[in-house]
């Protein structure tokens, strides 16, 4: 298997501090790849970095072999890395069917006067995009909400939804940040089904983080355990969860926070 | 069976259009030419409203110089049809004739001529966050003032003069039917959900693919463009472009009708122009009646510049006790293009 995403010597300073300490690291193409570490370890700056909200201080970002470092995000979304938030990013006021058509909107071909106009392809390309956004709907529960503006769906919902949109801009790879976060072990275990079933079905890659360290082995077949922007551990779950260095930084003074 | 359906969008214009039409026939003498100086200008103002609209309500973005664009239109067709093309006042009539044809053309690079001088400024202040954008057309908004103040070609500070008056009714419902339409099916197509994705999440909206840089300059471009027919038209109504016609007041004015009307409604912004339009000269005329008084030693003359304070405090009142403005972010169904719902 060969490397979907090559990190390679990555550094990132805020200000004085490290938030991530010269990272190396492939994710395989076809993997479930697990990022772990407690609060402030550097998860979701590592995230930043990888989607082009912040450029690395040091280091370079290869995906599909071409380097991305410094590309502005949206090129890299194009490029086929989609993302989610920890703290949901929703169009609120838009429906849930339109926060899905917005992500789909760049692989959309009708021009600005062929939209204007209403011609024909516009239509025709306007109801394959709804077909396309309802089966994703449809895929992840929400056919009965489609229509609602987005704001009013309970909280796993627009978890659910947040996926839903970042898969909408057919990626190669997918970054979830925390997306068990808030959930209940229900919710958990069915969205662990779901993640493992995206990656099957949609023919991608996740890289996803979390600080639940069951929800990671469970599902991840690869993992990098970090601390205070430091790596600490990297490889099969298994090994890596039996790692002396891992139990202490997660059951160590801080442990009971994860 | 066989029959033509028409739009309902274009039904309700024709309706008006019709109706609006008979009321001022001078055999029916309803609305006389007074009242269709305010209806013009009312329907003008809706193009102002709505493409406004557009850049802060659907974009989210804020722009405050709006009328700035509506001087480039008024003085760029207004020096062709005037100055360049020397068009002779247009023979009353329902008919669009040679002349009448040329001044729309006139109007349209008008537009093109706002949309231009929209995205000279739009460009770099988009490209950055923040409230460049702001800053940058309050100050357009001055700086085009000055530049009209200078140039004698286009009559300096006594303004463009003796406009032929090209505008009526009949062009001025349909350029702004046109505008309507065109915004509707802006707003309800691909690119204008990813100008509304702006709004609702620039950073979201960003990493969703979207190139929010080049969607915030569209809407930004197709505004001005709009703004500039409206400056056109008007020009063309009141037979001058005057550089006191395009200040900040003016600008605010438009703000506050997209206030009013809901930020993101076009639906709002529509009705916001009509009747702040009739209000405005409402209280022109009442203020123009009220006598002055002593306070004091103070003479106090409630002049019509009062009518700014008007809204100042009409402003308040809708921030205070409906923050949404009238219609929220709603459409009426009339400007709803339904979609076919398969099952
Ligand atoms: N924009 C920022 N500016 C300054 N410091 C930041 C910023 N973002 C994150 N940090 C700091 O960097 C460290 C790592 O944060 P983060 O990557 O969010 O951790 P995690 O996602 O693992 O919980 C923390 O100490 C955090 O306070
Ligand atoms: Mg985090």
């Amino acid at each position: 298997m060969s490397a979907l995403l090559s990190i390679q010597g990555m550094s990132h300073y805020f200000g004085g501090l490290k938030a991530v300490s010269d990272f190396t690291f492939d994710v395989p193409e076809g993997v479930i790849y697990g990022l772990i570490g407690p609060n402030g370890s550097g998860k979701t700056t590592t995230f930043n970095l990888i989607s082009g909200l912040y450029t690395p201080t040091t280091g370079k970002i290869f995906f599909q072999g071409k380097e991305i470092t410094g590309h502005r995000p949206f090129r890299i979304v194009q490029g086929g890395i989609a993302r989610t938030f920890q703290n949901l990013r929703i169009f609120g006021n838009l429906s849930v069917i339109d926060n899905i058509r917005v992500a789909r909107h760049y692989t959309v071909k009708s021009g600005l006067f062929t939209s204007l106009l209403r011609l024909p392809s516009f239509l025709q390309e306007e109801a394959d995009v709804r077909e396309d956004a309802m089966q994703l709907i449809r895929m992840f529960h929400l056919e009965d909400r489609a229509h609602d503006q987005a704001k009013n769906l309970p909280y796993g919902a627009l978890r659910r939804l947040e996926i839903a949109r970042a898969l909408a801009t057919k990626p190669k790879l997918v970054l979830l940040d925390e997306p068990a976060a808030g959930m209940n072990p229900k919710e958990t275990d069915d969205l662990m089904g779901l993640i493992r079933r995206v990656r099957d079905e949609f023919k991608v890659t996740v890289f996803l983080i979390e600080h639940h360290m069951k929800l990671v082995m469970n599902v991840c077949e690869r993992v990098k355990v970090i601390d205070f922007g430091e790596t600490i551990a990297e490889g099969d779950p298994k090994v890596v969860g039996k790692d002396p260095k891992v139990l202490e930084a997660y059951l160590g003074k801080r442990g009971a926070e994860c | 069976m066989g029959t033509i359906k028409l739009p309902r969008l274009l039904i309700a214009a024709l309706i008006f259009y019709v109706v609006v039409t008979i009321l001022s026939l001078d055999q029916v003498h309803i609305l006389n030419g007074y009242f269709m100086v305010i209806i013009n200008r009312s329907l003008i103002f809706v193009i102002l409203a709505a493409s406004l609209n557009l850049i802060n309500g659907i974009t989210g973005q804020f722009s405050l110089g709006h009328m700035g664009f509506a001087a480039v239109g008024a003085y760029v067709s207004g020096t062709i049809t005037t100055l360049v093309l020397k068009l002779p006042a247009p023979q009353p009539g329902f008919w669009i004739t040679g002349p009448i044809f040329i001044f729309m053309i006139a109007i349209v690079i008008g537009g093109i001529a706002a949309g231009l001088v929209g995205f000279l400024i739009g460009f770099p202040s988009l490209r950055l966050k923040g409230d460049y954008l702001a800053i940058m057309t309050l100050g357009f908004g001055e700086i085009i003032r000055t530049i009209l103040n200078n140039i004698d070609y286009v009559g300096g500070p006594r303004g463009l003069l003796g406009i032929p008056k090209f505008s009526t009714f009949t062009t001025i419902t349909l350029f702004t039917f046109l505008i309507i339409v065109l915004l509707r099916n802006l707003v309800q197509s691909s690119h204008g959900r990813a100008m509304l994705s702006i709004r609702e999440n620039e950073l979201a909206s960003e990493l969703c693919g979207i190139d929010t840089t080049r969607y915030k300059v569209m809407g930004f471009v197709i505004g001005a463009f709009c703004a500039g027919v409206a400056g056109g038209l008007l020009a063309h109504l009141l037979q001058l472009a005057h550089p006191t016609q395009y200040g900040f007041l003016p600008s605010a004015l438009v703000l506050i009708m997209v206030y009013a009307g809901g930020m993101g409604s076009m639906t709002g912004s529509i009705f916001a122009a009509f009747s702040l339009t009739f209000l405005t000269e409402g209280l022109r005329v009442a203020f123009d009646n009220i006598p002055s008084f002593r306070i004091g030693t103070m003479d106090v003359r409630i002049g019509t510049e009062w009518v700014m304070v008007i809204y100042a405090i009409l402003l308040i009142l809708i921030m205070l006790f409906r923050t949404e403005g009238i219609m929220g972010m709603r459409e009426a169904k009339l400007l709803i293009i339904e979609e076919k719902k398969k099952k």
